[in-house]
């Protein structure tokens, strides 16, 4: 099965459900299940099913999709202006998820 | 220009030659990194010129945790200061509550801070002001209320920090969705006379010698975490170990869900916030500022963590004295036919509310008590200590003795 090759991200306390990691390099399945292109909504389901510490798993989604208050950048861009769980990942992306709900 | 030329509508609304790359929540306008970053400088300086905050010549304390929002203060001023020429010497302030592997950490960061900024730093322990730092009180006392602690530890803290470098001014790095959190918190309260001062940018307290101000009171915690990321800025994020759970968190997923849906929410609630300390009648003595902790555990270094638990709890103390302020208030809303009896009631709080404020007996710190706060809770604390000892089953010296110590109050 086809896969594209992204770099994700994890910081402002988001690394510490990922093995404390900020970095992790991924194949992600260019496809989702019903065979439509991998888009961050799929990305995000990805990341639930086989990256994130399990017991925490309600710190980083919330119905569905990425609990509000964390930030999504892909390429740097905020995910707002790419049409959010809905952009379709393309080769070598880089999606950075920024929680703004720790400590100041 | 980026090698594939995007289409107007993906440019920055600013400059118009760069692709935009972020959606302020507050305008909606697409900027690109440069532009978003002049921007929100400029907005803060517009925040501090407009109130005032800075007298030339002076010192000003920031209240420096190690976290995102006082390291992106810390920064904009150091910007500010130079770019502006305030003329303004700031100086670290950070307060070490002795809570192995989560401030010890953090207070590295500020360290380098300290270094990135040419900024003097000041760091002071619980320990060395109290004799008890947050992981002996929790040893003792168990994990349940060592918010309450802390919170009254730190705010103190603070002013004795400014106090020992000869600085009346300190500033917080509290931002505008932690305004709209408190306002929603004070609304839900009914708490008038905190909700009449949780949105002023400078408090001053007849409690405290040390003015407090928020120059980020208008920035978006989004654009504050996105400032720190396109400056690469140098800070710390963990949660409090003693406070994981905060106890703001109905109130921030309110805030955050609200942001969702229509962002300028945040600012809004700000704004009513600030309408109701119009609406709401000054209390005698002026100023409003009778009551021990002006704001709710501000400059808490845990942020959404232990500032809420700690703000929350150490509030308690003074939760009845508050709401018999409000009574009076709030009789004059009901207009009917009652209203001779709630006159008469009116006028009694009113006169036994005037706090008269003195030196704590033992510290000699501001308070209208005969101990302030904190020397209430550390003689709880000493108490303890020799029960403890003695004591085999330790079970319910721990808590209980604590609770023991506070009820006094």
């Amino acid at each position: 099965m086809a896969t594209i090759p992204i770099t994700v991200e994890f910081s402002g306390g988001l690394e510490l459900l990922f093995s404390n990691q900020r970095t992790h390099k991924l194949q992600i399945p260019a496809q989702d299940p019903s065979g439509n292109p991998a888009n961050i909504g799929f990305l995000v389901s990805y990341l639930c099913d086989n990256l994130v510490e399990a017991k925490r798993k309600d710190l980083f989604v919330m119905d569905g999709t990425v609990r509000n208050g964390i930030l999504v950048l892909i390429n740097d861009s905020d995910w707002e202006l790419e049409g959010e769980d809905r952009y379709e990942l393309q080769g070598a992306d880089n999606i950075l998820f920024v929680s703004t709900l720790h400590g100041g | 220009m980026t090698a594939s030329n995007p289409p107007l509508s993906k440019l920055c609304a600013h400059c118009k030659t760069v692709r935009a790359q972020i959606l302020r929540p507050k305008t909606h306008e697409r900027l690109c990194k440069t532009c978003f970053t002049t921007v929100f400088e400029s907005e803060i300086h517009a925040t501090i010129t407009t109130h005032t905050l800075f007298q030339r010549g002076s010192r000003v304390a920031i209240g420096a945790s190690g976290g995102k929002d006082s390291t992106v203060l810390a920064s904009v001023l150091k910007t500010l200061n130079t770019r502006y020429d305030y003329g303004v010497e700031f100086v670290l302030l950070s307060i070490d509550e002795g809570i192995t592997g989560y401030r010890d950490d953090s207070l590295e960061t500020v360290k380098r801070n300290a270094v990135q900024y040419g900024m003097e730093l000041c760091i002071l322990g619980y320990r060395e002001l109290y004799g008890w730092s947050m992981d002996e009180v929790v040893a003792q006392i168990g994990k349940k209320g060592n918010c309450t602690y802390c919170g009254v530890f730190r705010r103190q803290a603070l002013d004795r920090g400014a106090a020992r470098l000869g600085i009346t001014h300190v500033v917080t790095g509290h931002n505008a969705d932690d305004i709209a959190e408190t306002v929603v918190m004070n609304l839900l309260r009914g708490d008038l006379p905190r909700l009449q001062r949780c949105t002023s940018i400078v408090t001053e307290s007849a409690s405290s010698p040390i003015a407090r101000s928020k120059p980020l009171k208008y920035a978006y915690e989004k654009e504050i975490v996105l400032y720190a990321h396109y400056k690469q800025l140098d800070y710390f994020t963990t949660e409090c170990i003693y406070s994981p759970e905060a106890f703001r968190g109905s109130a921030r997923s309110l805030i955050k869900s609200l942001e969702r849906v229509r962002p300028s929410a945040i600012l809004d609630i700000v704004r009513s916030g600030e309408a109701f300390a119009g609406m709401v009648a000054e209390r005698p003595g002026g100023g409003g500022g009778s009551e021990q902790s002006a704001e709710s555990g501000g400059g808490c270094g845990s942020g959404g963590g232990g500032r809420g638990a700690g703000g929350e709890m150490a509030d308690m103390e003074k939760e009845l004295v508050a709401a018999e302020a409000a009574k009076g208030l709030e009789t004059e809303i009901l207009m009917p036919g009652k209203r001779r009896k709630g006159l008469k009631g009116q006028q009694t709080p009113k006169v036994v509310k005037e706090q008269v404020m003195g030196n704590c007996r033992k510290c000699g710190y501001l308070t209208s008590q005969e101990f302030c706060q904190a020397c209430a809770l550390i003689e709880g604390l000493n108490k303890n200590r020799p029960r403890r000892m003695i004591e085999v089953d330790g079970e319910e010296v721990g808590l209980n003795g604590g609770v023991e110590g506070l009820s006094l109050r």
